[in-house]
């Protein structure tokens, strides 16, 4: 057999184990909220089902203990790749005191985890670029090797942050990697709706720095463009915008009913190009994963994530005068 | 003592801490080379380098943005606004970002950003280039604001804006610039962020205010004090949060208040500081609380008829203080 696509790529039968298995548990978390949602524990729940092969793959493609990753709402996958823990995620779901991104002041999916470096978000979309521009200029000015990492909606492309802050990055020649999460909608808006040119990866050439467009729901093809994207970092070559094309799976939120504006057909068909499974066929193929390893990491799986659901849910909320505290240093 | 200029001490100020701290840095419009649209960077880009006072592109969002993402990793960014009038398109990124983050963070993030901004008019700058911008901010708990009114007290509260582990707004009167100058210790101090400060010791009739209006307030003193009138001036200095205590007390010493603003009267800080003396001054005071502020219209006019008429000045100090004296 000739030589395995992860294996061209430098990736190692753990390595891709390790992918798939971070890219599981952000699933599997995930539906565990909408549940939890449902069930009127959770108030509110926004997925990353569909785009955890692009949030993983580029994970992997960085230097997790030391590159700054500025996530938006649906990176999960991003989260947990850089250290952040089901249990962490969980705590935020419920907004329970232990909550690491916010102690539970935030909704759920505004991470932030300064230990892990990274950024905290907000919820005005692409406020996070120019941050991410920020620490690439201050890698630059400390003559440091990390770099930052950044992730945003197709929607959200259109904010004048996304414009701003990559025209400063590329004046600059910043080690700032821009990964756009094309889910083809912004809440209800589809795509064609949203971008007149062909490709979000077409703004690039505004900001003068290379732009491309990968299949979002490979993430080994997304592993290739950000690895290559980082190598330019930090080799002093400058920033790169990508794009990473899949189909956000799940309504808009838990508050959205996505049947009045796309229909059943779409998504199942979009269904069949579900990474989860798609990935696990490529592993099964290429010899690395089995019937039996598929159960262990289920069951795996299955326990981290009742475990973490259990102890948020058993979990003390803030007290309510904490509300008072860190407006200011203390 | 040296005697500097308003902007000299700015300079001074970003020079020192730019020295003491490789981690202090200047970005903004026109700040490298040129040295600042008002050379409040004069020198700097020569002795500092390209990287330390950072010519930016043309887009205040990205000018605060980045600064704050610089600031979040433990860079100590000075930004600066080329005047308070375009600050507008940074608002969301230092209202949703700067202001919010160590609160949203519980206390795991913070940002350690001074923005200057020359703001105030009298200078012919018409509409968007003689604004005061401060009550756009001043109901944002998690930043600061800083105004200051005098050289010496400019070079201490921008080395404590530059030093203070949370946003700093610093807006400077533009025409206090060059008209104002005044003793500068050369060496380090830092003065206190959120502090007022009394700069005329008085009797008769309270004013509290800052910035460029602390000026015509004294100057009005001066003359009233000819006749036995008695000001008391307390210059705010730090807009928001306000000295509470330091405006309660005094209100209470004279019992006649009067408030002044270079901002439309309406929403402006002052009418907080009213507040605040109602809600703590009831049995002190003598007379109605009074506010002398800009009109009600969107911004100053250029022709210098209505530029006048929009100012301040120490004619309608003197007659606004004088008529609370007589009440
Ligand atoms: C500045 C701003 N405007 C509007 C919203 C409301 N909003 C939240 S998500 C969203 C759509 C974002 O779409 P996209 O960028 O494609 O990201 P996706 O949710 O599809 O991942 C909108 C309109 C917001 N959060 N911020
Ligand atoms: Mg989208």
């Amino acid at each position: 057999m000739s030589t395995k696509r992860h294996e061209s790529l430098g990736l190692s039968n753990e390595q891709v184990i390790e992918m798939y298995k971070t890219m599981l548990l952000a699933r599997k978390i995930d539906e565990r909220m909408w549940l939890l949602n449902r069930a009127g524990k959770i108030p509110f729940v926004i997925s990353c089902q569909g785009q955890e092969a692009a949030q993983v793959g580029a994970s992997f493609a960085l230097n997790r203990s030391e590159d700054y990753v500025a996530p938006y709402y649906r990176d999960m996958g991003v989260v947990l790749a850089f250290g952040m823990t089901a249990k962490d995620l969980m705590l935020s779901a419920f907004a329970k005191a232990e909550d690491p991104n916010s102690g539970g002041r935030q909704m759920p999916s505004h991470f932030g985890q300064k230990k892990n470096r990274i950024l905290s978000g907000s919820s005005p979309v692409t406020t996070q670029v120019p941050h991410a521009v920020g620490v690439a200029l201050a890698a630059r000015m400390e003559k440091k090797d990390f770099v930052s990492f950044v992730t945003l909606g197709e929607g959200s492309s259109n904010q004048g942050d996304f414009h701003e802050g990559l025209n400063f990055a590329g004046v600059h020649k910043l080690p700032v990697i821009t990964m756009v999460e094309n889910n083809k909608y912004a809440i209800s808006v589809p795509i064609e709706k949203q971008i007149a040119a062909e490709k979000v990866s077409d703004r690039a050439i505004g900001y003068g720095m290379p732009g491309f467009t990968v299949d979002g729901n490979d993430p080994l093809a997304v592993y290739e463009a950000v690895k290559e994207a980082r190598d330019r970092a930090v080799n002093g070559e400058g920033p790169t915008l990508i794009e990473a094309v899949s189909y956000r799976l799940t309504a808009h939120s838990s508050d959205d009913d996505d049947r009045t504006y796309r229909n059943k057909e779409e998504v199942d068909e979009a269904k069949k190009k579900d990474s989860i499974f798609t990935f696990a066929t490529y592993l099964q193929e290429a010899g690395i994963l089995n019937d039996e390893l598929e159960t262990e990491i289920n069951d795996e799986i299955n326990r981290i994530v009742n475990e973490a659901t259990d102890y948020a849910e058993n979990a003390p909320y803030a007290e309510a005068e904490s509300a008072l505290k860190y407006v200011y240093e203390e | 003592m040296p005697v500097m200029s308003y902007i000299q001490a700015v300079t001074a100020a970003l020079k020192e801490e730019m020295q003491r701290d490789e981690k202090v840095f200047v970005l903004g419009e026109d700040v490298g080379k040129k040295g600042g649209v008002f050379r409040a960077t004069d020198g700097l880009y020569d002795e500092f380098g390209e990287y330390r006072v950072l010519d930016t592109p043309l887009a205040e969002s990205a000018i605060a943005g980045v600064g704050i993402g610089a600031a979040m990793y433990g860079m100590r960014p000075v930004a600066e606004m080329q005047f308070a009038d375009f600050i507008m398109p940074a608002v969301n990124q230092i209202i949703s970002e700067a202001a919010k983050l160590r609160y949203r963070s519980n206390n795991d993030w913070n940002a350690p950003i001074t923005i200057r901004a020359p703001y105030g008019g009298g200078v012919h700058g018409a509409l968007y280039h003689s604004q005061s911008v401060e009550a756009v901010f001043a109901n944002q708990p998690g930043l600061k604001i800083v105004m200051p009114s005098t050289p010496y007290d400019v070079k201490g509260l921008l080395k404590a804006a530059i030093r203070d582990n949370d946003p700093v707004l610093f807006f400077e009167h533009k025409r206090a610039y060059r008209l104002l100058k005044g003793e500068v210790p050369e060496e380090d101090y830092v003065l206190p962020i959120g502090k007022a400060d009394v700069k005329r010791e008085g009797s008769d009739v309270t004013i509290i205010t800052y910035g460029l209006c602390v000026h015509f307030a004294l100057q009005a003193a001066e003359k009233l004090a000819e006749e036995g009138i008695d000001a008391h001036i307390l210059d705010l200095r730090t807009v928001y949060p306000l000295d509470q205590e330091a405006i309660i007390e005094a209100a209470k010493k004279t019992g006649k208040v009067l408030l002044i603003t270079e901002d439309n009267k309406e929403g402006s800080i002052i009418g907080e500081v009213a507040a605040i003396i109602s809600e703590n001054c009831l049995f002190d005071l003598d007379a109605p609380i009074q506010r002398l502020a800009g009109p009600d219209v969107p911004a100053m006019p250029y022709a210098p008829t209505m530029e006048k008429y929009f100012m301040i000045n120490p004619d309608k100090v003197e007659k606004a203080i004088r008529d609370l004296a007589e009440f």
